[in-house]
């Protein structure tokens, strides 16, 4: 039999819950659920654009009446929850219905908080909470003119916004010195006040009230100066209350919110709680973002998995008002031990001050061009080290090398501008599918339009996406998990594949509580590169668990046929080879025939039976296979050097050799191209791959980190060695520190800027012992698993995956 | 008129893997998953016709080389957000050796 969960509070937190519950473990219980508003669960942080009249209620809905039918989820709507007896496990509620439960979910949520002044229960003086708050504050607007409301904080500017927008004369009350102190300091907080007043609203500061007067409804608001002002409507937007009256009660331990633990659990093990109404770890929460960490990791435990903590958020503020552009979070005032960078430009209407310590980022507030703020916020997060990039710090992530996320000027696109390139996906596409299919999250974004789901460039233009839709409410989630089948992050996977000693993807599934019994495509590929990886000697490749790129040895095509590119050494070929490969070209009517960017040349429409016949021709000449199709090392471009070139320095083409040979065949992150120049006027434009070589007269420059493609990033200066052995030792010290840091289908150039170019340089130019350690691994990564035998010859004669090459049968 | 086809051992799959059946122009892609099941669909995505059979099995389900999307086995449809359906084939297993239905 079904254990019961009954769940008190139908708002996001409660149904976020909910849901992330269905999808982990649909049959476990017969849910109940009580909410006090008459409505389905809506998106509340959506309420501000319905006061302004750019969306309308239905557009908000996030889980209409049928959700609730079609799940079975039995809901008691604008009911009151009076009473629950612990011992008996029952719910009771004001209109006499009780219901049992094994587990109890509490989301009772906050609410606004009411100064009590006199008059304050007077008909006209209300919060800024949910639907019938906006509903009161649309029916004033259309009769009556004048709106006060107490409190420029977020959700007191939002609203006086929307009042504004409704027509309305509105005045500002505030008790500091400046607007939205808990996320401005004074100078922003100034310059906002006078882009709102500009747009007509009138601030009265430092200012309290002290009594409502009315005859039956709300007349006028004194204050405790004296002053007053007459008015039709008082919004008070002073804070909110995490609603506890009903935890407390029923005797749960409550502090400020009910308290619970990192699992979400009350002091009563049958009792969880979750959102607005919580204390966790002192914190009490106000926003939205963090309640879809806590939702994961309630579900989870509802679930009975017991995996996963929650350790609390930082939080991010935006202000959702129409043509104010402001961003928020962390420390953002300093104090003696802190540095600031701050940039000012009056005219522009532009400040920016970011709060440095110990070169990490502890807060940022932008005023005027908040565009950078996701990136400062995630750098924040991340603890990342910014003395790298503190130069160009202030002017944003495009300033930097850009291989990162990509042009950020998603704000200012228009709706036709294309977000993903790969896809044919538009912002307004995005956007669109955001608002009306109730999206949150960077996955559900990439399921329903797929934007961001195949080369991945665009996510950070989605994620910004995301932000801007839903307001600041929006947080990229901290860590991502691999994908949908798992909780856990990218390192923390391979940090238990090591620690665990975990030598195949059965163990790492089985270990790790995958929700899934087999994985998916995403997760399959980097949990087998993770394993194979880590333990070269133990593991095994999972071969079902490659793209089929690698799988079959070549690359699929559109129509479904292969390409065949064999490998040049250096880009160096013979007379004999190029025969070899117009002889096979012929042999098998292959017409199109290109040379690549790599120096190499590519057959294209190869029929996958006849691959192995088409490799053996070339294997018999001397030619193998190019991994044109892996994740792996691609070429090594070069020039001819000096032994031909008038400029030429050194033996580029002989270094670019020795390069490929020392590392073909080694499965990486990604995709790793290399190139050796033999000057500095870099034919082989080293300077824009993976790990790029230019001779110079007295030795070798090693570059690390280029891009040449979606986004071009020139390499970082990683050293200079005198000779060729070196050359070689910090290749494959370079690979190998990437092989085993980068996640799965990371490129070495956004990799290089997440961990910051003076770690990569420490572990590998300054601690020559690690180095040597690295590039022993290296070498012994790649003797263990002979992955310099060639693919093409185990399968063109040595029968190797014949299964893959033939039909099972042919019929009719 | 039905008609059942033998078309080979299970174990001539690898397990999460895929063979073809060619039945003249016709190519049908067959599955084994982990449970040892076998499916049948036309080796055509129902997005932009990608070889089903080129991609990785998981679950009841496989994801399509080309651009990911989802196919589920049991039926040809697409799953998740995607519409679309490729030609379903009813299996059997008999003695380790699958059969077909083919009308």
């Amino acid at each position: 039999m079904k254990e019961k969960l009954v769940v008190i509070g139908n708002g996001m937190a409660g149904m976020r819950t909910v849901e992330e519950l269905l999808e982990i473990a649909p049959d476990k219980y017969d849910i109940t659920v009580f909410g006090a508003e008459p409505y389905g669960n809506y998106n509340r942080i959506l309420l501000s654009p319905v006061l302004c009249g750019e969306k309308a209620i239905d557009e908000i809905m996030l889980n209409d009446l049928q959700w609730y039918e079609d799940n079975n989820i039995t809901l008691h709507k604008g009911v009151k929850v009076t009473n629950v007896d612990r011992k008996a496990c029952t719910v009771t509620a004001d209109d006499g219905t009780t219901v049992e439960y094994d587990r109890l979910l509490i989301a009772t949520g906050s609410d606004p908080f009411i100064i009590p002044v006199p008059g304050h229960d007077l008909p006209g003086v209300i919060g800024f909470r949910d639907i019938k708050d906006v509903d009161t504050m649309l029916e004033v607007s259309k009769s009556k003119k004048r709106a006060v409301v107490i409190g420029g904080g977020l959700l007191g500017l939002e609203a006086a916004n929307g009042l504004m927008k409704q027509g309305m004369d509105v005045t500002v009350i505030h008790l500091m010195d400046w607007l939205m102190e808990r996320q401005m300091d004074d100078i922003s907080g100034d310059m906002l006040k006078n882009s709102l007043e500009e747009q007509g609203m009138t601030f009265r500061m430092k200012t309290s009230t002290s009594e409502i007067q009315g005859d039956g409804k709300v007349e006028k608001i004194i204050f405790a100066d004296g002053s007053e002002i007459e008015t039709d409507l008082i919004v008070m937007a002073v804070g909110i209350r995490p609603n506890i009256e009903l935890a407390k009660q029923i005797g749960l331990h409550c502090e400020r919110g009910i308290v619970v633990n990192d699992t979400l659990q009350t002091y009563d093990p049958k009792i969880y709680a979750i959102g607005e109404c919580i204390e966790h770890r002192g914190m009490v929460y106000g926003l939205v973002a963090p309640l879809f960490e806590m939702a994961k990791v309630c579900a989870n435990h509802l679930a009975a998995y017991g995996i996963g903590i929650y350790t609390g958020t930082i939080t991010s503020t935006k202000l959702k008002v129409t043509g104010i552009d402001l961003f928020s979070a962390g420390d953002f005032i300093g104090d003696d031990t802190t540095e600031d960078i701050v940039v000012r430009d009056a005219s522009r209407g532009v400040y920016k001050k970011i709060v440095i310590k110990d070169d990490k980022i502890l807060g940022a507030v932008l005023y005027g061009d908040t565009i950078d703020g996701s990136w400062y916020f995630q750098l924040m997060r991340e603890g990342t080290n910014i003395s790298d990039i503190r130069d160009a710090l202030m002017f944003g992530q495009g300033h930097l090398g850009d291989s990162g996320h990509g042009g950020n000027v998603v704000a200012n696109m228009s709706d036709d501008a294309e977000i993903c390139g790969c896809n044919g996906v538009t912002k307004g596409d995005v956007v669109k599918a955001i608002t009306v299919k109730g999206l949150f999250t960077l996955e559900e974004v990439r399921a329903h339009t797929k934007a961001s789901s195949s080369c991945g460039s665009c996510t950070g233009l989605v994620e910004q996406l995301l932000e801007t839709t839903l307001g600041g409410d929006y947080t990229a989630p901290e860590a991502k998990p691999v994908c949908a089948c798992t909780e856990h992050t990218h390192d923390y996977v391979r940090e238990q594949i090591r620690t665990q000693k975990l030598t195949s993807i059965k163990d790492v599934y089985t270990k790790l509580n995958w929700k899934t019994k087999d994985g998916c495509a995403a997760c399959r590929m980097s949990v087998n590169y993770y394993v194979i990886s880590s333990w070269p000697e133990e593991s095994k490749d999972d071969y079902q668990s490659r793209f089929i790129n690698e799988r079959a040895h070549a690359n699929i095509q559109k129509d479904g046929t292969y390409s065949v590119i064999p490998r040049m050494w250096g880009g160096m070929t013979t007379p004999k080879e190029l025969r070899a490969i117009a002889n096979v070209a012929e042999k098998f009517d292959l017409n199109t025939v290109h040379v690549t960017g790599g120096q190499r040349i590519g057959l294209y429409g190869v029929k996958k039976e006849e691959l192995p016949l088409i490799w053996k021709d070339l294997n018999d000449e001397g030619l193998v296979s190019g991994h044109a199709y892996g994740k792996a090392l691609r070429t090594v471009k070069t020039c001819v050097g000096k032994d031909w070139c008038r400029f030429g320095t050194q033996d580029s083409t002989g270094i670019g050799i020795k390069l490929e040979q020392l590392s073909w065949g080694s499965w990486m992150p990604h995709k790793f191209k290399m190139a050796a120049s033999g000057c500095p006027r870099n034919c082989a434009e080293a300077t824009i791959k993976d790990f790029g070589v230019v001779c110079v007269d007295s030795g070798y420059e090693l570059h690390i980190g280029g891009n040449g493609g979606i986004h071009v990033r020139v390499t970082d200066l990683l050293t200079k060695v005198d000779t060729e052995e070196e050359v070689l030792e910090y290749a494959a010290a370079f690979c190998q520190i990437y092989r085993e840091e980068a996640r799965y289908l990371e490129r070495t150039a956004p990799w290089i800027e997440r961990v910051g170019f003076t770690y990569v340089k420490e572990s590998i130019v300054d601690d020559a012992a690690k180095r040597k350690e690295l590039a022993e691994r290296f070498k012994f990564s790649q003797d263990i698993t002979r992955s310099q035998e060639d693919p093409w010859t185990e399968r063109s004669t040595k029968g190797v995956d014949a299964h893959e090459f033939t039909p099972l049968k042919v019929i009719g | 008129m039905s008609n059942w086809i033998e078309v080979g051992a299970v174990d001539d799959i690898p397990v999460l893997g895929a063979r073809v059946v060619r039945n003249g122009d016709v190519d049908i892609a067959i599955f084994r998953n982990n449970n040892d099941e076998v499916f049948a669909v036309t080796d055509a995505c129902p997005h932009k016709q990608g070889k089903l059979s080129q991609g990785i099995v998981h679950g009841q389900s496989v994801t399509c080389p080309l651009h990911n999307w989802k196919i589920d086995l049991t039926n040809g449809e697409a799953l998740g957000p995607d519409e679309g359906c490729t030609g379903h084939y009813m299996t059997k297993i008999e003695s380790g050796k699958i059969f077909v239905e083919i009308n």
